[in-house]
């Protein structure tokens, strides 16, 4: 069992959780993932490392309530347990001095993209940091980016904080004023929309950009192939070739479609967790047992 | 008749098996409980005494861990079910698993002198009973040899991972087993359907396994918590055995494949056993299914995968194979308990490409027909397309079932660690040695994709030298 050591609310449905697991904060890098299990019956679900300790044995997680996995989750609180967490999964990010870098986090993308920005710096590199929200109340660790990034640009879609506007306006002005030349590499991370619309931009300027997929997946050690993506006109896994690609590659659409199979099966899943109080165990212990 | 015609003292010779009882297969289509019942004890003390105690004992030769077949055989006939369950795991530490999935029509049945004018005895449906028998009374405690202080790692906890682990903790090691998924087992519980194998069978052997001291740590992706080295050189691990299985799937590499509705078998089976999909939703995971699935394949995961595929609501569930009939190689059991559940087979045919509707999601296969040429290197006539013959077959479900490779995590990982061209670790038969000192390895990682009995088998050998090579090390400090 993996102990939940600490819980922040950082708005209705993204939530923060620090969790006990000595083994994967050992070894983990950025860019790398969980998967985990809440209880007996449920579902394997993948979620980034966001931040890790390995003194105290933690992992960090950042997820958005969406469905029946992530709302039981959010439901949990700090004492609580999870049933499995097993990581660190897939490849880490590619870390090296390559110059100036822009790091893109759109809505719960911005904590994957956190730990990615501090490894860039580290390395020396001058990391512009771009992070968006729909709205001023879903906006998160403002302070702890601007910390790991040399300069933060933070934009709001319907202008409740800072700027009105994408991530991609942010990322087009940014470029424009820079230089194309002057940049290395763009790393996008954040909603498949989010994600792809990045990549058409930076497709005109010619600047590599590296995103981070959110794929299904069931075991996340490439024994299924559900996570199965084509990027430039190969087929990868996901969870052990990925889940980081060059996002001019990679066949969007495709993934979009794949993500959508399940569709009426998590929204059957999702309605009968809420009718039945929000705990399916029937147990009436609210979801936490 | 017999001892009519003979004066000496000869048996009678029963000529059939006795049947195993069965689920109706019009009722077992529709759940997931066993196919096959189990003998009760009248039917395996008489299946017993047909066998004829040949002094030779050639069945035993084609028990790939030589099971003393006839001597637990003559514990049945004499009632002592406890002396012959005991027997047989001496030789064999999962016998409710190997009596129900061993294709003994290749190993030990074909031996049997019986089988040779009539039908063999039922070696493994009597090692069913004697298991099933055990875990119903309550397993006994076996004995395990003082420690020896020596810490060994297993890596993946298939057959022949539990083999090794158990046999290295009765010679008295300190064992950890570290496996991937979150339930040990490997493909007994991911990939084997319940209907043939109970997950409770499998995890009551394991919980054996337990008793004798040894460890499981399950959600440990070895080469990604700690690589083979740091296990050794910072865990205090002094051997280690990789039994990571054949676990990467194959694909066709035709167009359409990653279309909505085309799963591996991997995923199929997996989504199902492991995560029991079909008991969505009281548990979380889904399968779609569709009317019409296509299994591609014709071995043992194909036919797994076509009668899931009928359990799970399919309306037809079809085999799609490029040989014929006779040339499938799953166990024949297991296609004629197919058959008789309505399982269909389009022989001689392969897909060419995959269509899908315009949300991606499968509709249809194109198809070319096949016919048989020359043998090929495995002695099988090589299929060859017929040029022309393209045809549509609807289908809303495709499932991959053409094999699976060696998932290439732990020799990536791993310095100093030879493997094949395809990828398998290279490990010698006698000793499941590798080209790393104090590393060892076997099951279908070494073998490719083969049978429980031979990763059991191969645990067993590597355990002989893992605990030799232990006992030298210990002599030199
Ligand atoms: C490598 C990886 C890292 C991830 N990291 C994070 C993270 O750090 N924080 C976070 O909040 N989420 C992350 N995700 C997404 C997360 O795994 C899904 O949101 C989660 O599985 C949904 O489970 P559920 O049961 O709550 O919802 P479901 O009932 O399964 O789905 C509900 C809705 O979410 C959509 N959905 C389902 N799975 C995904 C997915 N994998 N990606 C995008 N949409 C999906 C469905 O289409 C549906 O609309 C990551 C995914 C991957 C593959
Ligand atoms: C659907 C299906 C049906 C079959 N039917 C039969 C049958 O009827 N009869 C028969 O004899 N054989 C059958 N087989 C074949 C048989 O199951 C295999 O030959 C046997 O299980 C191989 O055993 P193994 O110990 O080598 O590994 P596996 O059973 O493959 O187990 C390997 C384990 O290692 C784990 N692992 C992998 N990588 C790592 C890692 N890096 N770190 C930690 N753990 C890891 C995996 O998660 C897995 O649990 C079938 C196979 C399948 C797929
Ligand atoms: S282990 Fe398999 S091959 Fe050996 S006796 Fe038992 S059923 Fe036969
Ligand atoms: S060969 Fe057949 S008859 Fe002879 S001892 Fe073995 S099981 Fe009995
Ligand atoms: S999730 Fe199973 S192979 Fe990637």
């Amino acid at each position: 069992m993996y102990k939940i050591l600490e819980k922040q609310v950082f708005s209705p449905i993204i939530k923060l959780m620090v969790i006990e697991a000595p083994k994967v904060a050992k070894k983990c890098q950025p860019g790398q993932f969980v998967i985990l299990r809440t209880h007996e019956e449920g579902e394997r679900i993948p979620l980034t490392i966001a931040d890790f300790d390995r003194e105290k044995g933690t992992i960090t997680i950042v997820f958005q309530e969406v469905g029946k996995t992530t709302r039981r989750l959010g439901r949990l609180e700090a004492g609580d347990c999870l049933r499995d967490f097993v990581g660190p999964l897939g490849t880490p990010s590619h870390i090296e001095n390559f110059g100036t870098v822009i790091c893109v986090g759109g809505g719960v993308g911005v904590a994957p993209v956190f730990p990615i920005a501090r490894a860039l710096k580290e390395a020396g590199n001058h990391v512009i940091g771009i992070m968006g929200a729909r709205t001023k109340e879903l906006i998160f660790w403002e302070e702890k980016m601007r910390e790991a990034c040399s300069e933060l640009f933070v934009t709001t879609d319907d202008g409740s904080y800072v700027r009105k506007g994408f991530v991609t306006d942010v990322l087009k002005d940014v470029i424009e004023e820079r230089g194309k030349e002057q940049i290395a590499l763009v790393l996008a991370i954040g909603p498949q929309p989010m994600m792809r619309a990045c990549c058409n931009l930076t497709r005109e300027y010619g600047l590599k950009t590296i995103v981070s997929l959110n794929s299904l997946m069931v075991d996340g050690t490439g024994m299924c192939g559900c996570c199965r993506v084509t990027v430039g006109g190969q087929t990868r896994f996901v969870c052990v070739d990925g889940p980081e690609f060059d996002g001019h590659q990679v066949d969007f659409a495709e993934l979009a479609r794949r993500n959508a199979f399940f569709l009426e099966e998590e929204k059957l899943s999702l309605e009968r967790y809420q009718s039945s109080g929000g705990c399916s165990c029937g147990c009436g212990c609210g979801g936490g047992q | 008749m017999a001892e009519l015609q003979e004066p000496k003292k000869k048996k009678e010779i029963i000529p059939k098996k006795h049947p195993m009882p069965a689920q109706d297969p019009a009722a077992r289509v529709k759940n997931f409980d066993e196919v096959a019942l189990g003998y009760d004890e009248e039917t395996a003390v008489a299946e017993a005494n047909r066998c004829l105690q040949c002094k030779k004992e050639p069945c035993r030769q084609g028990c790939p861990v030589e099971v003393e077949i006839p001597a637990f055989i003559k514990l049945i006939a004499e009632r002592d079910f406890a002396g012959a369950i005991k027997k047989i795991k001496e030789k064999n530490a999962l016998p409710a698993v190997c009596g129900r999935v061993c294709p003994q029509e290749n190993q030990c049945e074909k031996y049997c002198t019986l089988g040779k004018k009539n039908e063999p005895v039922a070696i493994g449906r009597l090692e069913r009973f004697c298991a099933d028998w055990e875990l119903a009374q309550g397993v006994f405690p076996q004995e395990v040899a003082p420690p020896t202080g020596f810490k060994v790692a297993v890596v993946g906890s298939g057959p022949g991972g539990l083999t090794c682990a158990a046999d290295l903790a009765k010679l008295g090691h300190q064992v950890t087993i570290f496996e991937a998924l979150h339930v040990p087992g490997g493909v007994l519980m991911y990939g084997i359907p319940e209907f043939r194998l109970p997950k409770r069978v499998v995890q009551a052997e394991i919980e054996n396994l337990k008793k004798l001291g040894v460890n499981i740590e399950v959600n440990s992706v070895v080469g990604k918590f700690a690589t083979i080295d740091e296990l050794m050189n910072e865990e205090g691990f002094a051997a280690v055995y990789i039994g990571t299985g054949a676990g990467l799937p194959y694909f066709m590499n035709i167009p359409g494949e990653n279309s909505c509705g085309v799963y591996s078998a991997n995923e199929f089976l997996t989504r199902t056993n492991l995560m029991k999909a079909y008991l969505f939703p009281e548990w979380d995971t889904p399968i779609k299914i569709g009317k019409k699935v296509a299994v591609l394949g014709g071995g043992n995961v194909a036919m797994d995968a076509a009668r899931t595929a009928l359990r799970l609501g399919a309306e037809e569930s079809w085999i799609v194979y490029r040989r014929s009939k006779n040339e499938l190689p799953a166990r024949h059991e297991e296609v004629e308990n197919a058959i008789e559940e309505g399982v269909k087979f389009a022989f001689l045919t392969s897909p060419t490409r995959i269509l899908a509707d315009e949300n991606g999601k499968v509709k249809a296969m194109e198809c070319l027909k096949y016919e048989l040429g020359e043998p090929d290197a495995s002695g099988r006539r090589s299929p060859v397309p017929i040029p022309g013959s393209e045809f549509i077959m609807e289908v809303d479900t495709v499932v991959v079932a053409i094999g699976q490779g060696p998932n290439p995590l732990v020799p990536r990982t791993t310095k100093g660690l030879d493997v094949t061209k395809k990828g398998n670790i290279v490990a010698d038969p006698a000793t499941g040695a590798t080209s790393k000192p104090g590393v060892f390895a076997g099951g279908d990682v070494v073998t490719g994709a083969a049978t429980v009995i031979l990763a059991m088998g191969a645990g067993r050998v590597a355990a002989k030298s893992i605990h030799q090579y232990l006992m030298a090390k210990k002599g030199e400090s």
